[in-house]
């Protein structure tokens, strides 16, 4: 039997059939990836504040909150939802099932830790969160018709994106202690590093134009400027935080530098990630590597030299 | 074992789409969803311009991301290669839409119909309720090949055991059957010809070939 065309040797032109963006994950689906992520951040910032003394409930109990309802806003758009049990079929192969399994294991486990105001458990609950967010970054990478998805540069950005987000909303809900803006300002930065990676990935990938477009758009831009505004604005709480001087005034300059940066780092990082799931998702390009010969040969196809390929089209 | 696979020679399909309609009027897919595609491309520059038609549809991969990511197992490869789609356990998450490299999948999220709010006479008589919110694809005929197949009929060689647009297609470009077996059409085609199968460097295997010229590598 021959072998195919597709990495031989190539005796007519071939034809690709331009991508086009997905049609069925809309916002509900980009919900579920930015309640995942901002809910873990969340969760494993009240690990922390357990260890240290802080209160650490509300971030805790928002946090499950946040995750239940990007599950809810996934929930809604799946088009058999009183089938839904039916997610859990599948565990030896697909991370939507894993994911749903970390998820029911851990939302119990957190409302407990909370009722209980537990330090251990509130840490396996972060564990286990964390755990649902990597679930969540292999459903993305495991997509390989998305070209912006199947990079594996995916996984650590969904990761460090999600604990950025969640660390930025927890600033907001009281934990600005020199820790909390500490993990807020690396977890922003890795998230700047991991968004570097990824596109740098996507940037050699031959079939992303398009999504490379869109994060090159205005308003992708603009996202990405105020996301670097809020981390200034985080890292100035910070310096403030670290030179130990106090007063009314500066209290609350420190606190709104805080809240205001944690804002708009969350903000913009959701942004993205709706950016990520609906605009730029699209599929890769469909490469007929030959076309046929019909009838008498082309010199060119004879001769083995390929004639060029300027015009597709498709209906 | 048996590995059922279709074959497109390219230098005889003539884009007439009579496929795509065999299937449609077969399977009752609603508006907007075609199971079998045909694929009208132009290439090359003036004067020198030809246009290419390429069936495509589900692959039948033997390795399939689809039935991997697949949460429910509605998803499943038979043991004659054959991906199928169960549509009472499909949650209809599009997920397997997601992992096709081959842009196979569809879903419909309500019924609608091809003209007003009600369904046709035809449309009536061959809708299928049990597509609407769930992912949906071709898959080969399944049907007719286990009822063939059932009554001694070969798959390719039979009409009765046979994929509705392989039946359907008017220049014989579709051709339908089982590659392991050596003295097959199918595996006949593909040995005297020479052949591609799309995104081979996915490593997903696809069973749909297509012919586009003649002789052996």
């Amino acid at each position: 039997m021959n072998t195919s065309n597709a990495t031989g040797r190539q005796q007519n032109s071939g034809v690709a059939l331009a991508s086009r963006r997905q049609r069925y994950w809309d916002l509900r689906a980009a919900g579920n990836f930015i309640g995942g992520g901002s809910g873990t951040g969340l969760i494993v910032a009240a690990a922390v504040a357990a260890t240290s003394g802080t209160p650490f409930r509300v971030p805790l109990l928002l946090g499950l909150a946040l995750i239940a309802a990007g599950l809810t806003l996934v929930w809604l758009e799946i088009g058999k939802p009183w089938r839904a049990l039916h997610v859990f079929f599948q565990p030896r192969t697909s991370w939507m099932t894993r994911e749903g399994i970390v998820a029911s294991v851990m939302i119990p486990f957190g409302v407990v830790a909370a009722a209980a105001a537990n330090p251990a458990l509130t840490w396996l609950t972060a564990v286990l969160a964390v755990g649902f967010l990597y679930c969540q970054a292999r459903i993305l990478r495991a997509a390989r018709a998305i070209v912006a998805w199947r990079q594996k540069e995916i996984v650590g950005l969904i990761l460090a994106a999600g604990l950025a987000e969640g660390f930025a909303l927890a600033l907001i809900v009281g934990l600005r202690g020199g820790i909390g803006l500490g993990l807020a300002l690396a977890a922003g930065l890795a998230r700047e590093f991991a968004w570097h990676r990824y596109c740098a990935a996507l940037r050699r990938e031959p079939g992303a134009a398009a999504s490379i477009a869109v994060f090159g758009a205005p308003v992708a831009r603009r996202l990405a400027f105020v996301q670097r505004v809020g981390l200034a604005l985080i890292a100035a709480a910070l310096i403030v935080s670290l030179a130990g001087v106090s007063g009314t005034a500066i209290d609350a300059a420190s606190a709104v530098l805080a809240i205001g940066g944690g804002a708009l780092m969350a903000l913009t990082s959701w942004g993205m990630k709706a950016l990520l799931i609906t605009r730029a998702a699209f599929t890769g390009a469909l490469i007929v590597p030959v076309t046929p010969i019909r009838g008498a040969r082309p010199e060119s196809a004879a001769d083995g030299k390929a004639p060029a390929l300027v015009q597709r089209h498709a209906r | 074992m048996t590995r059922y696979v279709m074959v497109a020679d390219l230098r005889r399909c003539v884009g007439c789409q009579t496929c795509t309609a065999a299937c449609k009027e077969g399977n009752g897919t609603p508006p907007g969803v075609q199971w079998r595609r045909v694929l009208d491309l132009e290439v090359g520059t003036y004067p020198d311009v030809s246009r290419v038609f390429v069936p495509i549809g589900c692959q039948h991969c033997a390795n399939p991301p689809c039935m991997e990511v697949c949460p429910s197992t509605a998803t499943r490869q038979r043991p004659d290669g054959i991906i199928t789609i169960d549509e009472d356990l499909c949650i209809g998450c599009s997920y397997c839409i997601m992992a096709c490299p081959y842009d196979a999948r569809s879903l419909v999220e309500e019924p609608h119909y091809a003209f007003g709010d009600t369904p046709t006479e035809a449309e009536a008589a061959r809708r299928r309720k049990n597509l609407v919110g769930v992912a949906s694809k071709c898959n080969f005929c399944v049907g007719r090949i286990d009822a063939g197949t059932a009554r001694g009929l070969v798959p390719g060689q039979d009409p009765e055991a046979t994929p509705l647009c392989v039946n359907a297609c008017i220049s014989g470009a579709l051709s339908f059957g089982d590659i392991d077996d050596p003295d097959g059409p199918v595996a006949r085609l593909l040995a005297e010809n020479r052949w591609f199968r799309l995104k081979e460097r996915e490593g997903t295997d696809p069973g749909f070939y297509y012919i586009w010229d003649k002789g052996t590598l």
